[in-house]
């Protein structure tokens, strides 16, 4: 067993990135095989990206797993001292605004753009200081490429401006049950009615 | 995830080949850029930022080398691609998949296509984008000085090309070679670069931005130190307007390859 896993080990690292493409296509036979998977995903769903995310509990995810959630999402990264804690308490108040009757059908994603820094552990232990760590939260952590693709995704733009800040859009971000993003809400403690209302309508 | 022992023999298979392939790919018609210091017009605080040796391509991705990837990879043709990745306006002047339009040739630099098509060509060739530093950096160059940029006629070609309609339709290679040996920095297409989405600037995003707020805002150009920096101010913000599945009419791309292992 242990000799599989350092080979494996040892491919992941040989791996470049035109090897994605090839295990890209691999998962795309798969899932040919089994269509329900991708028959049914939509041109313009993020489900399309092939990125593989860690979550706060040091889970691997994909982000097609989330189908058939509403998800809310937003970018921060935890030793923010600027934006992010009002990003933060934006998506908490979001929360607070959602009937508990629809939670069970909602996602709500903080997703690290410093990717380096915020490692599970670290991620973990924002979420519980933050008071995030019901079912509903989800911290991803991906590598800097598939950070900077998902922001480019979202439209939100942010640079590195010394080791520990960066600079970034302030948005969240509502996508339907299946991966298509339905409404962005711009800005720092804007007023959030038009985002909730948003996500309650999609929950049904 | 992986179970069998074939599978694991198949897996590592493909990635010596695909190790192979890059090797082999990736010096061919690249050219070292030697990395220093260097204060970009946006940045911050302008502070010099360092940048490492690294293999850019002499020449921008032209017509052919995109039509070569899109048969290998059909899922990026243009009748397959996924909207997520594109805008309608992808390869739109080529005449169907396979084929290039009649305005278009061979031998041009591919433009119209989106960000996540130009990131994921360059990564099938073993390479990558070049980040905005590293394409500012090998662009500072004229034909004979690593940084020219405070040369007034090179200033004066840069923003002359930028008044050039349809430069897109000549051919690679047609415009000068600089310092480091690479064509068509300026003169032809612009380029995409792998973070574009770090530019705070654009007029969208100058509301959203929490720090830099009054970097760059309203007067900026106006209050750019001088002339050198009219150009670089226009990249900045053109970057700063796109988003990453914009395909663009005159906006192609190349690529670079990190220098670690020196052969």
């Amino acid at each position: 067993m242990n000799i599989i896993k350092t080979l494996l080990l040892g491919a992941v690292i040989v791996l470049s990135s035109c090897n994605k493409e090839k295990k890209q296509e691999e998962v795309a036979v798969s899932e040919s095989k089994s269509k329900e998977n991708s028959a049914s995903i939509s041109e313009l769903s993020i489900y399309n990206l092939p990125s593989v995310w860690t979550t706060q509990n040091n889970k691997k995810l994909e982000l097609k797993e989330l189908k058939g959630d509403v998800l809310v999402m937003v970018m921060i990264y935890t030793s923010c001292k600027a934006a992010c804690p009002r990003l933060v308490a934006d998506m908490r108040d979001i929360e607070a605004k959602i009937p508990d009757s629809k939670k069970d059908n909602i996602k709500l994603l903080l997703v690290s753009i410093d990717p380096e820094t915020d490692t599970p552990e670290r991620l973990k232990k924002f979420s519980i200081e933050n008071k995030m760590s019901s079912d509903q939260w989800l911290f991803l952590r991906g590598t800097k490429s598939d950070t900077r693709e998902f922001a480019a995704v979202l439209a939100v733009n942010y640079k590195k401006i010394s080791p520990m800040d960066f600079s970034h859009s302030n948005i969240i971000s509502v996508f339907d049950q299946k991966g298509e993003l339905v409404h962005q809400q711009e800005g720092l403690g804007v007023n959030n009615k038009e985002t909730v209302n948003k996500i309650i309508e999609l929950a049904h | 995830m992986i179970t069998s022992p074939l599978k694991i023999v198949f897996f590592f298979a493909i990635c010596i080949i695909c190790t192979l392939n890059s090797v082999i790919a990736q010096t061919e018609n690249m050219v070292t850029v030697k990395g220093g210091v260097y204060i970009p017009l946006y940045g911050v605080d302008s502070t010099a930022v360092k940048v490492n040796d690294f293999l850019m391509d002499i020449y921008p991705v032209s017509n052919n080398d995109f039509l070569a990837f899109v048969k290998k990879y059909p899922q990026w043709k243009r009748s397959h691609i996924k909207r997520l990745f594109a805008d309608e306006n992808y390869l739109v002047l080529w005449n169907d998949d396979n084929t290039l339009g009649n305005q278009l040739k061979p031998n041009s630099p591919i433009t119209g296509v989106s960000w996540f098509a130009a990131k994921k060509y360059c990564e099938c060739q073993g390479k990558r984008l070049p980040t905005i530093d590293e394409w500012e950096y090998a662009a500072m160059a004229d034909d004979k000085m690593p940084d020219a940029r405070k040369k007034e006629t090179y200033n004066q070609y840069i923003l002359e090309w930028y008044e050039t309609p349809k430069s897109f339709n000549n051919s690679i290679g047609s415009t000068f070679k600089n310092y480091w040996g690479i064509y068509d920095l300026h003169g032809l297409v612009w380029e995409w670069t792998l973070d574009f989405n770090s530019v705070l600037i654009s007029g969208e995003s100058r509301k959203d931005v929490d720090k830099d707020s009054n970097l760059f805002c309203g007067s900026a150009a106006v209050g750019a130190s001088d002339l050198m920096n009219y150009a670089a101010f226009m990249r900045y913000a053109f970057r700063g307007s796109m988003k990453a599945n914009y395909a663009v009419k005159n906006l192609g791309f190349r690529c670079v390859k990190d220098l670690n292992i020196t052969p």
